[in-house]
């Protein structure tokens, strides 16, 4: 078996007293789409942005590509080919929809960003109409799809999602995690996801991971994760069959 | 006046407007008893003497109410009764104004190149000095220092209470290395805006980390710091004395007339190629747009690969320069500078040129320092003001009267300043504006 696109162990990160995780061993293969499901508070947004070193790692290693990444500054980890939808989407809301794609790429070496922007507007045809809107104005759904097509317009080879479902209606969530299998099916892209719609988000998955309490509890493929009793009594209970 | 108001057959209820303005005449009364009505003054024994000035008093109280009632009885009742714009003609309206900056912008340069000849024409040689210097040359200074701080306060979002340092670092860098080494003007003029972005990045460094407020303290702190420097470091700078004869520029060598005309419009032609070659730079590097998004959101920019350490540092910088060039340039006009020049109430005054033009727009800020600065030029020149408040009257004292009255009418008319819709920074590929409608911002 080849090494991991991505790749942390023993990862630990704090801030200021609060440990929040406590030695995470994870790998994203290339071309997988791997889901870190957790309760709230668990540590899934602080694994994500330890990746990109905001906050870095106090103990354990990020191995990007064969490359140690775990004392690199932020914007260097973006330049590598990671891109990321963080919590909370983060557009820029004073900004038009066109101009927020257009920061997306701006730290990428490719000059195409005529060429990007039709193949993002062909994943999110709704942004395309949108293009002059202010983005603070767009609707939830629309800025979710915003933020994800700001980080395709830097070329990703490995996309980080942090919770792209949230508060979104269950079809435009659909319309979401459509795309999502989409980008890697055809695009071959990697991507690793976290969710709190954990059957969406399993089912969509080749392998999975369960966090609780900045540790990683459970692992293994979308589907065994999904008949795990211990999942479905802690994320499924009541939901989805 | 408030009789022809009276008169006036206005719908409105009369007796409703004329308790509204005993109210108003009630305020104004307790208001300008202590401000208008009594004045202190020294007699022959140095002993305070209380003055009391009633006449003055009911003349001010008097015209409150008559504009009170003119307002509640005349104006009030035409605009209600103007029919409501269609939502159709507003849109058409507000995409006129979105057009609008286009134009200004090339229009503006055209003016501000041909004004000193204009003004020649107009008044003839001999009246225009007054029109150039006064008017002229210190709008366009104004022009450059709100320029430059609308780089750091209006697009990159950080909050500099203490530009004016940079401005007096140009201006004594200026005096001083031309008056000890004999240097010229237009060697000094990038020097001076180098020098000064020196400083700022100097002070960048250990600040950036801080946001808001504390950025607020700190760049206060380092205005008063500079200033403090320029009085106590009495060798160099001469204190309070300040630096006098202060060379005047030379064209080659050849020093301009004593009405310095000349100087004023190589300064408008000085001034436009150093506005556009620093606006060529800032489209081709995409810089101005980092910095708006440095405004918005500092950590999605980290993510999106941004260096922001380094992007808040060139937008200090670049401010800076603009600080010290336009510094460059005061000294130069002046032939006198003094620490006198450098106190917080300049920064203020820039501030609220930014603040005014609304944050993040360059013409904006021009015609934001055009009313702000023409206008307490202008105050100066009405002869008319003293004919009614009597001799001693000094206009110019009210210029401060004029910045909050212009601040207040911003304030409810154009919550997010007089250019409110931003023009894109950069356009990677014929990239178009927001619309207006589109990018009106709730109040709040
Ligand atoms: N900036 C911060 N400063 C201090 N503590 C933080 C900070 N961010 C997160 N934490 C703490 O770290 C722990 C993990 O938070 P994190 O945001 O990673 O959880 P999460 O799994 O993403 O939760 P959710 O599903 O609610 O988004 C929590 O206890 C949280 O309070
Ligand atoms: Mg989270």
């Amino acid at each position: 078996m080849t090494a991991p696109l991505l790749c942390m162990r023993g990862l630990r990160a704090r801030y200021g007293a609060v440990i929040a995780l406590h030695g995470v061993d994870l790998d994203v293969a290339q071309g997988e789409i791997v889901t870190l499901i957790g309760a709230n508070g668990a540590g899934k947004s602080t694994l994500m942005m330890t990746i990109f070193g905001d906050p870095q790692a106090y103990e354990g290693q990020v191995i990007y590509d064969g490359q140690d990444i775990t004392r690199l500054p932020t914007h260097e980890i973006a330049r590598l080919g990671i891109a990321q939808s963080p919590e909370g989407r983060r557009i820029f809301p004073r900004m038009s929809v066109l101009e927020n794609l257009q920061m997306g790429a701006v730290a990428s070496a490719h000059r195409q960003v005529e060429a990007d922007l039709e193949r993002v507007f062909a994943f999110f045809p709704r942004l395309k109409e949108r293009l002059r809107q202010r983005s603070g104005t767009l609707s939830g759904g629309e800025q979710q799809m915003l933020a994800i097509a700001r980080a395709l317009m830097a070329r990703p080879r490995l996309l980080l999602l942090d919770e792209p479902s949230l508060g979104l209606a269950p079809l435009i969530a659909q319309h979401i995690f459509d795309v999502i299998r989409d980008l890697n099916a055809r695009e071959k892209l990697t991507v690793f996801l976290v969710e709190q719609n954990a059957y969406h988000a399993l089912k969509l998955a080749h392998r999975g991971y369960v966090m609780v309490n900045g540790e990683i509890t459970l692992r293994g493929s979308g589907r065994e994760l999904l008949e795990r009793p211990e999942v479905r009594a802690a994320y499924l209970e009541g939901g989805h069959a | 006046m408030s009789e022809a108001a009276a008169a006036t057959p206005a719908r409105a209820d009369r007796g409703g407007a004329l308790k509204d303005a005993g109210i108003t005449a009630l305020i104004a009364l307790g208001l300008f008893l202590p401000l208008i009505g009594l004045r202190t003054v020294q007699n022959i024994r140095n002993e305070l003497v209380l003055e009391t000035r009633w006449p003055l008093l009911a003349a001010c109280v008097g015209a409150v109410v008559a504009v009170r009632l003119l307002g509640t009885l005349v104006v009030a009742p035409m605009l209600a009764r103007r029919p409501a714009a269609t939502l159709a003609a507003r849109a058409a309206k507000s995409a006129r104004r979105a057009r609008l900056p286009r134009v200004l912008g090339p229009l503006a340069i055209g003016f501000a190149m041909t004004y000193p000849l204009l003004v020649i024409w107009l008044v003839g040689a001999t009246g225009a000095n007054k029109w150039i210097d006064n008017f002229g040359i210190q709008i366009l200074i104004y022009v450059m220092l709100g320029l430059g701080l609308n780089i750091v306060v209006g697009l990159a979002g950080l909050l500099d209470l203490g530009y004016v340092a940079f401005y007096a670092v140009g201006a004594y860098s200026y005096a001083l290395l031309a008056k000890t080494f004999g240097l010229s003007f237009w060697m000094l003029l990038p020097l001076a805006g180098i020098l000064a972005a020196f400083w700022g990045i100097l002070l960048g460094f250990p600040v950036l980390r801080l946001r808001g407020d504390y950025l607020a303290i700190v760049t206060l702190a380092f205005g008063e710091m500079i200033r403090l420097v320029l009085i106590n470091w009495v060798p160099v700078t001469n204190g309070y004395a300040g630096v006098s004869g202060v060379p005047r520029p030379t064209f080659f060598g050849i020093a301009f007339n004593a009405s310095d005309q000349g100087f004023a419009a190589i300064f408008g032609l000085a001034f436009s190629p150093t506005h556009r070659a620093f606006f060529l730079y800032y489209v081709i590097l995409g810089i101005g747009r980092a910095w708006e998004a440095l405004r918005e959101d500092e950590i999605a920019c980290r993510s999106l690969g941004i260096n922001t350490t380094v992007t808040k540092l060139t937008a200090f910088a670049i401010g800076a320069m603009f600080g010290g060039i336009a510094g460059a340039f005061f000294a130069a006009r002046q032939g006198f500078i003094s620490p006198e020049s450098f106190t917080f109430m300049e920064s203020a005054v820039i501030l609220s040129i930014v603040v005014l033009g609304g944050m993040g727009s360059q013409i904006g800020v021009a015609i934001a320092a055009i009313v702000m600065i023409g206008g307490t030029e202008i105050l100066r020149e009405l002869d008319l003001l003293r004919a009614v408040f009597g001799a001693a009257f000094d206009p110019t004292q009210y210029r401060m009267l004029i910045f909050g009255f212009g601040m207040v009418l911003i304030m409810v008319w154009r919550p997010r300043g007089l250019i409110a819709s931003r023009q894109p920074s950069v356009s990677l590929h014929n990239g178009v504006p927001p619309a207006g409608d589109l990018v009106k911002e709730g109040r709040g």
